[in-house]
C-alpha cells in the first residue's frame, strides 16, 4: 500500500500540471468552478484541442483511437485538470454510446463513428427516456418496425440533452412488442438530419437550454442503423457499468472546484465585523464539506488503483455518483448563501449590465438539482446496489 | 498508488482473523466482560506468543519494526470482534515514545510489552484540557536526582490496568504552551500517584489519576526535558489511525450483521430487506463503511507526512470515521428493532464501542475543528 506515484507517473502529471495550466480558457474558469456546463461551441474547441494532443478520449484503448492511459494516468488527468479549473470533456459520446460501439458495433460503425467522437466532430445526444420511461427506462413505448430495407422509428423522447446541437443520436427503440419487457428493445444509432425528427427546447430551472424533447414521426433508417442484434439493446448498456469508474472520478475530483469557489466567495463575502470566513460557524462548515471531498477523492483512488490491477470494485462507483450529487448540491447550496445579495443578481435588465461577479454559483447550486436524477436517480442506485451487492 | 496488501500483511490479516474466530465467540466475550477485569492474560500471551505485541518495538529494541499499515490490518481484524486488550496504549503509543527514553528503562519496558508483562497507558487529558495535548497544567519540578510530579490527569486509556503510566508534565512555560512539556514514565505503584479506575461502556478499564508529589528519577524522563509536545502529537496520531482500523473493523461486522437480519427476520410476510425503506438505510451503511475505510488508509499512509500536513488528514479523516461509524451503529441497533436494544445482542456493543472511539484523542467535532484550523492557510489561496 502506497499514495505514490512511480516516475513515469510524476513526469506524466508535470507533462499535464503545464499543459492545463497553458491552456485552460480563462472565460471558462468562472463556470467551471460552480459546476455549470459550458456552451456546445466550447466544449467542442476543447474537445479537439485535447484531440490535437493525442487525448481525446482519456478512458478509451488506443486501439480504438484512446489516449491509452492507464488508470493511474486517467486519475492524474482529471485531478489536474481539476486544479486548473479546466472542463469536463462532454461525455455522450465519449463515455455512454463510444464504449458500446467499440464493444459490440460492426467494422463499419466502429469505422464510421468511433474516429469522429474522438476528433470532436460529431456530437451525439441519447435517446432513452420518454415520458412514460423515466426511472422505469425498460417502459420505453418507441418503436422501430421493419418495412423491406429500412426500420421505421416512431415514439417521442424526453430529456433529450443537447439533441438540438447533435448531428448524432442513440436510442433505444422497441422492435418486438411481443417479447418480455427488456428482451424487446434494440439500440439505434441514427442522424438527427433524418426526415420526421422534430425538437422542443426543454427550458431547465437555471435558465438554461440544454434538453429537449424529441418527437420521431415515421423516421426512416437504414438497417445498418440496428447496432449488434434486434432485442439486446438492453444488454449493450452493462458494458457501460464497468467504465463507470472512469466518469466518476472525472466527476468526483471536480469537488475540488467548487470548494475553492465557496472557500474563496466566505473570504472575500464582507460582513460589519470583517468576512464571512471569519465565522467560525462558516469554516466549521467548508470543513465538514472537505473532508467529506477527501473521503469521495480516496474512494476515487481506491477504484482506479482497482482498475490498474484489474480487480473489481463492486458497487463503489454508484455509491460515490449517489455521494458526489449530494455533496454537489451542498456545496454549491453554501456557496449561495456565503454570496448572500451578491446571489441575487441573476439576469440583466435591459441595456444595464449584470451587476457582480455574474449569475453562476446561483445557476450552479440550481443545475446541481439535476445531478441526483440524471444517470438514474439516487434512489434507483441505492435499489440497485441493494439488490446486486447487498442481497436484499 | 496501491492500496493492495503485501503477501506477508495479507498473511497477517488471516492469522489476525482466524485469532478472532477461535478467541472471541461473542458468548466468551460477554463472560469477560461480565468478570469486569478489563481484559484476558490468556489472550495477551497469545498475541504475545504471535508476536503481535512487539509489532511496533524497534528492531534495535528486539521487536519487528512494523509499519502503520500492519498496525491497521491487526487493529480491523481486532475491531470485527470487540478487542479487549490494551493494544493500542501499550503496543502503538508506549513504543512510538519509549524510543527516545534512555536504554536502561527503554529495553526493559521494550521487553516486558512485547513479552506481554506490561501494560502501558498514557494519560493524554487533563481537567480543563478537554481534547488538548498540550494544554497541561501538571509540573514536573526538578530535584535531586530526578523530578517531582504533582497534577491531576483526567483520563488515561486502560489505565486501570496499567503497570506503568507514560505522564505528560510541564518542566517549563505556561500551561497553554507547546514547550515546556516533558514525558515521564511512572510506574503503577509510585507512592502519591492515586488510580481511580473506572469501566467504560465498552468494558475497557480506563483511570482517572491523581500525582501528589510522585518522586521519579532522572531516568524517568523520556526525551530531552521541554520536548515532549511534538512527539505526544505523533503518537497521538498513531494511536488515532490505530483506532480508525479499529472502528472499520467493528463497522465492518456490525453491518454484515445487520444485513444477515434483514435477509432472515420475516414481518409482514416477508423477509425485512424487501422494504426499499430499509433497503436505502444498508445501502447508506454501506457507503458510510466505504468512506471509512477509505479514510483509514488515507491517514494510514499519510503518517509519515510531514507535521502539519499529517495532522490535517489525520483529523479529517478521524472526524468522517467518527460520523460514518456512529451513523452506522446506530443504525445496525435500530434496524434489529427491539433485539437491537438488548444487552444480549452483539449489535449495541458495537454501538457503544464505536461511541468510545469517538471520544478517543477528540471526537469528530473536535477533530474538524482541528482540521478546520489546518486548512484555512493552504487551501484560501
Amino acid at each position: 500500500m502506497n499514495l505514490d506515484l512511480d516516475p513515469t507517473d510524476r513526469a506524466f502529471r508535470d507533462q499535464m500540471r503545464t499543459f492545463f495550466a497553458e491552456h485552460t480558457p480563462p472565460e471558462f474558469k468562472a463556470r467551471i468552478r460552480t459546476g455549470m456546463r459550458l456552451e456546445p461551441a466550447e466544449y467542442t474547441a476543447w474537445q479537439k484541442l485535447l484531440h490535437s494532443r493525442g487525448w481525446g478520449a482519456p478512458s478509451w484503448p488506443k486501439e480504438h483511437g484512446g489516449a491509452g492511459f492507464t488508470p493511474t494516468q486517467h486519475y492524474i488527468f482529471e485531478s489536474e485538470a481539476s486544479r486548473a479549473d479546466a472542463p469536463m470533456q462532454y461525455h455522450q459520446g465519449l463515455e455512454l454510446i463510444g464504449p458500446i460501439v467499440f464493444t459490440f458495433g460492426s467494422e463499419a460503425q466502429k469505422a464510421k463513428y468511433l474516429p469522429a467522437i474522438v476528433a470532436g466532430d460529431d456530437w451525439w445526444c441519447q435517446g432513452y427516456s420518454e415520458p412514460g420511461a423515466g426511472s422505469d427506462l425498460a417502459a420505453v413505448s418507441t418503436r422501430a418496425v421493419r418495412d423491406g430495407d429500412r426500420y421505421v422509428i416512431s415514439g417521442q423522447k424526453a430529456w433529450t440533452s443537447y439533441a438540438h446541437v447533435a448531428n448524432r443520436m442513440f436510442l433505444l427503440a422497441r422492435t418486438d412488442p411481443q417479447a418480455r419487457k427488456q428482451a424487446g428493445i434494440s439500440l439505434f444509432l441514427i442522424d438527427m438530419d433524418t426526415p420526421g425528427i422534430t425538437i422542443r427546447p426543454v427550458i431547465t430551472m437555471d435558465e438554461v437550454h440544454h434538453t429537449n424533447e424529441v418527437f420521431l414521426d415515421d423516421v426512416r433508417v437504414p438497417l445498418t442503423a440496428l447496432l449488434g442484434e434486434e432485442g439486446k439493446g438492453w444488454g449493450y448498456g452493462k458494458v457501460l457499468l464497468d467504465r463507470e469508474r472512469g466518469v466518476t472520478a472525472a466527476f468526483t475530483l471536480r469537488l475540488a472546484q467548487q470548494l475553492r469557489g465557496a472557500r474563496q466567495a466566505a473570504a472575500q463575502a464582507l460582513t460589519p465585523g470583517g468576512t464571512m470566513l471569519d465565522d467560525p460557524r462558516v469554516a466549521d462548515r467548508l470543513a465538514q464539506f472537505e473532508l467529506e471531498a477527501m473521503a469521495l477523492e480516496t474512494m476515487v483512488m481506491r477504484t482506479m488503483a482497482e482498475a490498474a490491477s484489474g480487480q473489481d470494485s463492486g458497487p463503489r462507483a454508484s455509491m460515490i455518483k449517489i455521494r458526489w450529487s449530494e455533496l454537489l448540491q451542498q456545496v454549491t447550496e453554501f456557496w449561495t448563501e456565503l454570496l448572500g445579495y451578491d446571489a441575487a443578481p441573476f439576469g440583466a435588465v435591459g441595456n444595464q449590465p449584470l451587476a457582480g461577479e455574474g449569475p453562476w454559483p446561483a445557476k450552479g447550486m440550481l443545475y446541481a438539482r439535476v445531478t441526483s436524477i440524471y444517470g438514474g436517480a439516487n434512489e434507483i442506485q441505492r435499489n440497485i446496489i441493494a439488490r446486486r451487492a447487498l442481497g436484499l | 498508488m496501491d492500496f493492495d496488501l503485501s503477501d506477508e500483511q495479507k498473511l497477517l490479516r488471516d492469522s489476525a482473523a482466524r485469532f478472532g474466530e477461535d478467541h472471541y465467540a461473542f458468548s466468551a466475550w460477554r463472560a469477560r466482560a461480565a468478570e469486569g477485569r478489563g481484559f484476558d492474560r490468556a489472550n495477551w500471551g497469545r498475541m504475545a506468543g504471535l508476536g503481535w505485541l512487539a509489532l511496533n518495538v524497534p528492531e534495535a529494541d528486539g521487536g519487528l519494526g512494523g509499519s502503520p499499515i500492519d498496525t491497521m490490518v491487526l487493529m480491523e481484524a481486532f475491531g470485527r470482534v470487540l478487542m479487549l486488550e490494551p493494544y493500542v496504549s501499550t503496543c502503538v503509543i508506549a513504543p512510538l515514545l519509549l524510543r527516545h527514553a534512555v536504554a536502561g528503562p527503554r529495553r526493559a519496558l521494550m521487553d516486558a510489552i512485547a513479552a506481554g508483562a506490561a501494560v502501558v497507558s498514557l494519560a493524554d487529558a487533563e481537567p480543563g484540557s478537554r481534547f488538548d495535548l498540550q494544554h497541561i497544567a501538571t509540573r514536573a519540578a526538578p530535584t535531586d536526582g530526578g523530578f517531582v510530579l504533582s497534577g491531576d490527569k483526567s483520563h488515561a486509556l486502560d489505565g486501570g490496568v496499567a503497570d506503568w503510566f507514560i505522564v505528560p508534565a510541564r518542566t517549563a512555560a505556561g500551561v497553554a504552551d507547546a514547550g515546556g512539556i516533558s514525558l515521564f514514565l511512572v510506574p503503577a505503584d509510585a507512592a502519591g500517584l492515586s488510580i481511580h479506575a473506572s469501566r467504560a461502556m465498552d468494558h475497557r478499564i480506563n483511570a482517572r489519576l491523581r500525582l501528589d508529589g510522585v518522586r521519579v528519577g532522572a531516568e524517568a524522563l523520556i526525551g530531552d526535558a521541554g520536548d515532549g509536545a511534538p512527539r505526544l502529537r505523533q503518537a497521538v496520531d498513531h494511536a488515532i489511525v490505530a483506532r480508525l482500523a479499529e472502528a472499520l473493523g467493528a463497522m465492518d461486522a456490525v453491518c454484515e450483521m445487520t444485513l444477515q437480519h434483514l435477509r432472515t427476520r420475516q414481518q409482514f410476510g416477508q423477509p425485512l430487506g424487501a422494504f426499499q425503506a430499509l433497503q436505502h438505510r444498508a445501502v447508506d451503511m454501506a457507503i458510510a463503511c466505504e468512506e471509512a475505510r477509505s479514510m483509514t488508509y488515507l491517514a494510514t499512509l499519510s503518517l509519515d507526512k510531514p507535521e502539519a500536513e499529517r495532522g490535517r488528514i489525520v483529523a479529517a479523516a478521524k472526524a468522517r470515521v467518527s460520523q460514518t461509524s456512529l451513523y452506522v451503529g446506530r443504525q445496525a441497533v435500530q434496524l434489529h428493532g427491539g433485539v437491537g436494544f438488548s444487552e444480549e445482542l452483539a449489535v449495541g456493543h458495537y454501538l457503544k464501542r464505536l461511541t468510545m472511539i469517538d471520544m478517543a484523542f477528540g471526537n469528530a467535532d473536535h477533530q474538524r475543528a482541528r482540521f478546520a484550523a489546518l486548512s484555512q492557510a493552504p487551501a484560501a489561496a
